[in-house]
């Protein structure tokens, strides 16, 4: 059936993008992992759906990371780090909530107007996902740039992450070089992160960008 | 015979490789530091004999051709006296306490895991290869420019990190677009990332697909060239990080960025339908030249100051090879080459000169010429090499870019001029007072190592007064196939 296969895939990325606007929103380190969790769990959803219509059983091991890694390894550990810094208190953001989904719809439609055009040429599946892809990475971004904490910027960057995966997986047959180092590159970024929150963490006894700040660019 | 050629290649990537893994097992720093130097040593050799071997058929993975070579041999050149350099540097660290030897352990596995990865992104045949080993060697400098651990370090390389990883992120975005705008024409697979193969098919992708994708590929690998409204992690990162880090940031990543942004203009090139990718080069080139002449002016860090001189550097070369045609061409590639040496020789001088006073700060160093004539005379020499004047390499270039853009384009080559001459008069300015006048601030003695200092500034030199025909015959074959 290959509407309900065409439809499914569209599902899975459409709900990845509303699970970005929900990130988008979340002021509690707490809900915000929480979510991030879920963005990962429709990931894999996701990546599975296409591994089942593209016949590509290599893409079931892209599906497993997301579920096993990304859902639940990556929440939980990130949960330990925040409970042991000890701080559950409310996301400053830099923009209020209503400027910022306003900017995440116009990054939307953006995306959905510059891919659709230029890919009149590619097949309907991977059209889609390469939209909703490019949608993803953009609200990944903006949530990096709405942010000032360290955590919640590593959780923009990782479903910043996601939307990449989504368009590999969408681009039909994308050789698996690219799916594992994809992969790969989340640990080894992650790996990168953690150091970084612990050495953040013994020197300022705290994860908030803003206290870095105080050195801005110019050493006197 | 093929085989054995293509074991060559593979070499520049398994001796970095080999001895990243040794060095993090070994303790001592006696033995790490020299080992260090020997596998750059051996990577240089292995460089070279591709230099004077064919070529071997492009594989799925690997390729070399007479574009790559060059930038090969400068990377492996350039790697090797820095290695020579950071021996005697983090001698001295280790002596005032600023590395400890568990640190110093991972400096050294992280310098030839960065050599690593360069290589394999310089010898990439996939488009997908080359990003992987392009966010590798990003993720192995983030990690030494905090190896510091300071307030400023750990901030550095938290906003290289942040900048680093979107660059890196929006490159990948590209790379599958471009894998998309492939896959019709060449099919599925893995040859649909194959180098060769997209270029020799390029004509057939669809050009609108292809343009999007060097949207993103423009942006996202510009951000490690440091093009400037991307560049804001480039000076942090220069400045905090250890000084042959520096070095090697300056002198080959941004080079290496560079690269891949050359690989896919070529590619560009190839699709007549296509937009043409030099106007964007152009306008980003133009604009961190200028940008980084006039920031030049408020430096107080020399570090930084210098950072800032690889910004407006990065600008012209991309300027250069923006513009194309064979002359445009021959420009950057010999500009790209200058500046390489040049700018590793000043960091190496720079890096003696900051552990000499003991500070980084402009207004603290002063009269260099009198207190280390050694040291003073040769930061004298590159930055004097550095600014362009003759009869030093750089001049040479330059000249060449200016002659030639004015040629085609005068109102490009007056914005040209006018950022080379805000950066000369602000690069002078800094020079008097750190290098003449009354000795300033303290002065500890310092075991400099002069060795890679002299040889990178006497490559400059002979290059300024005599280019071998050779050089220049391989240097217009490379810049016809840039096109």
């Amino acid at each position: 059936m290959p509407n309900l296969a065409f439809d499914t895939a569209h599902l899975l990325a459409g709900g990845l993008v509303l699970v970005s606007f929900v990130l988008l929103y979340q002021d509690r380190l707490t809900s915000l992992l929480n979510i991030y969790a879920l963005h990962a769990l429709v990931l894999a959803l996701a990546v599975a759906w296409q591994a089942d219509i593209q016949n590509a059983p290599h893409l079931y091991v892209t599906a497993a990371l997301a579920l096993g890694f990304k859902a639940i390894v990556i929440p939980v550990a990130l949960r330990r780090i925040i409970e042991r810094l000890g701080i559950h208190r409310e996301i400053e953001t830099v923009v209020g909530i209503g400027p910022t989904m306003l900017a995440g719809m116009a990054l939307v439609a953006l995306s959905m107007v510059v891919m659709l055009r230029v890919t009149a040429a590619a097949a309907p599946i991977a059209r889609e996902d390469l939209a909703f892809a490019l949608a993803v990475v953009l609200l990944g971004l903006l949530i990096m740039v709405t942010r000032r904490n360290a955590v919640s910027q590593v959780v923009g960057f990782m479903s910043l992450e996601n939307g990449l995966i989504l368009a590999a997986t969408g681009a039909k047959g994308m050789p698996l070089v690219v799916e594992i180092s994809v992969a790969f590159s989340v640990l080894i970024a992650f790996i990168v992160i953690g150091i970084f929150l612990f050495r953040i963490r013994e020197r300022f006894d705290t994860v908030d960008l803003a206290a870095l700040d105080q050195f801005r660019g110019e050493r006197r | 015979m093929n085989d054995l050629v293509f074991v060559r290649v593979e070499w520049v990537i398994l001796i970095p490789l080999g001895a990243a893994a040794l060095l993090a097992l070994l303790p001592g720093y006696r033995l790490t530091a020299r080992l260090n130097v020997a596998a750059a040593f051996l990577t240089l050799i292995a460089a070279l004999s591709l230099l004077f071997t064919p070529h071997p058929a492009a594989g799925t993975y690997l390729l070399v051709d007479d574009l790559n070579v060059v930038f090969i041999a400068l990377n492996t050149f350039v790697g090797f006296t820095t290695s020579v350099f950071s021996a005697s540097y983090v001698g001295h660290e280790l002596e005032t306490g600023r590395l400890t030897p568990t640190y110093l352990r991972f400096y050294h596995a992280m310098y030839q895991l960065l050599m690593c990865a360069m290589n394999v992104a310089l010898v990439a045949n996939n488009i997908g290869l080359m990003w992987v080993a392009i966010e590798t060697a990003t993720l192995t400098t983030i990690l030494m420019v905090g190896i510091y651990r300071t307030h400023e370090a750990l901030e550095a390389a938290w906003k290289y990190f942040i900048l680093g990883s979107v660059g890196i992120a929006l490159a990948l975005f590209g790379t599958i677009l471009v894998y998309v705008a492939a896959q019709p024409v060449i099919g599925e697979g893995l040859d649909a990332m194959v180098w060769t193969k997209l270029v020799a098919q390029a004509g057939k992708f669809d050009p609108a697909l292809l343009n999007v994708a060097f949207i993103f590929l423009l942006l996202g690998y510009g951000t490690k060239v440091g093009l400037a409204p991307l560049h804001a992690w480039l000076p942090d990162a220069h400045a905090e990080g250890p000084t042959p880090i520096s070095a090697v940031l300056s002198g080959l990543l941004l080079n290496v960025a560079l690269y891949a942004v050359l690989r896919f203009k070529m590619l560009m090139a190839a699709n007549v339908a296509a937009v043409a990718p030099g106007p964007l080069m152009v306008t980003m080139g133009l604009v961190s030249l200028i940008f980084g002449a006039f920031m030049l002016y408020r430096r107080r860090d020399i570090k930084r100051l210098f950072a800032y001189s690889s910004i407006e550097h990065m600008g012209i070369i991309t300027f250069a090879f923006g513009m194309g045609g064979p002359l445009a061409n021959f420009a950057g590639l010999l500009h790209m080459t200058m500046h390489s040496l040049t700018k590793s020789g000043i960091f190496f001088a720079v890096g003696h000169v900051a552990q000499a006073k003991g500070t980084q700060r402009i207004a603290d160093i002063g009269g260099l010429t009198e207190t280390h004539p050694w040291l003073g005379w040769s930061l004298v020499a590159g930055v004097v090499a550095i600014a362009g004047l003759p009869p030093l390499g750089i001049f040479m270039s330059e000249f060449l870019m200016v002659s030639s853009t004015f040629a085609r384009a005068p109102l490009l080559a007056i914005l040209l001029v006018l950022g080379l001459l805000i950066a000369l008069g602000a690069l002078f300015l800094r020079l008097n007072g750190l290098a003449f006048g009354e000795p300033r601030g303290h002065s500890h003695p310092v075991k400099a190592s002069y060795g890679p200092l002299f040889a990178h500034l006497a490559l400059v030199l002979a290059a300024g007064l005599y280019l071998p025909p050779q050089l220049v015959a391989w240097f217009q074959h490379v810049s016809q196939l840039l096109g």
